[in-house]
């Protein structure tokens, strides 16, 4: 019934290219007519900090269980979040690589901001996360590619760092710039800055 | 009685919402989902969730450490 007040209304008898003829298209009309859009979340993930890229990630489970379209904008430090395991000393120049030296990256090598002690304060908390059941990083990253958030790395920093496609995880989105960051965050919902 | 359960027991937030937002797409519309959670931040969470995405909170109890939430989906 729906299908056919859909048909009717759009089919001014003069314009033939508007014709749906079968079933299947009507469907297909109906349902891109009908979906509402999702409510739009952008995060833009800037630090590589474990107690940064915990929330970020979080927040982007959540979104995606609240149904929500969400996208993470990787940029700066928050790029060595999608650092492939073991990729290594990255870039070509030795500035580069003497940063990458400093800054491990990857889902699971994320270091705490404060109380660090050398790693200690990390591994203190990590195991304490995993005693209270609490999803590790990287749990939630291949939980939120799952439920399709989008992934976006930052064209610029990847150039400035000498990042790779193949020193990164798989399953990201094309790398995009602030343009297309503030694009989405115009009409999004929810941004944020973490 | 429900149609589905999902044991949530354990879990730390976020991960109680993102099961009963996994589990519920299995639901027909007016079919009923047991959420047990024992993290306290469910307490609130779940029924924001519920509302926020229209479905319908039909009861809510607490067993010892177990919170159990009744969802109707919308």
């Amino acid at each position: 019934m729906k299908m056919r007040m859909f048909a009717y209304a759009n089919m001014p008898l003069e314009e033939e290219h508007v014709t749906v003829t079968n079933v299947e298209q009507a469907a297909e009309l109906i349902e891109q007519s009908e979906t509402p859009e999702k409510e739009k979340m952008v995060l833009i993930a800037a630090s590589g900090d474990l107690d940064k890229a915990w929330p970020v990630m979080i927040l982007a489970t959540t979104g995606a269980a609240y149904g929500m379209d969400v996208t993470i904008f990787f940029t700066f430090w928050g790029l060595s979040i999608l650092k492939r395991p073991g990729a290594g000393l990255t870039g070509d120049d030795w500035r580069q690589k003497g940063l990458s030296m400093f800054n491990r990256g990857a889902p699971d090598g994320l270091q705490l901001s404060k109380l660090n002690f050398g790693g200690f304060g990390t591994k203190f908390m990590k195991d304490l996360a995993d005693e209270k059941k609490v999803a590790s990083v990287q749990e939630l990253l291949e939980l939120a590619q799952q439920m399709g958030v989008k992934l976006w790395p930052c064209q610029m920093t990847m150039d400035l760092m000498g990042f790779d496609r193949s020193d990164m995880i798989d399953g990201l989105d094309e790398p995009a710039g602030a343009g297309s960051a503030i694009s989405l965050m115009k009409d999004a919902s929810i941004s944020l800055f973490i | 009685m429900s149609d589905k359960v999902i044991d949530a027991r354990n879990l730390q937030c976020p991960m109680p919402v993102i099961k009963t937002a996994q589990g519920i797409v299995e639901l027909q519309s007016g079919q009923t989902l047991e959420v047990i959670a024992t993290d306290g931040g469910a307490l609130s969470d779940i029924p924001s969730w519920v509302k926020d995405m229209g479905h319908t909170l039909k009861e809510q109890f607490s067993e010892g450490a177990d919170h159990h939430f009744l969802i109707v989906k919308a």
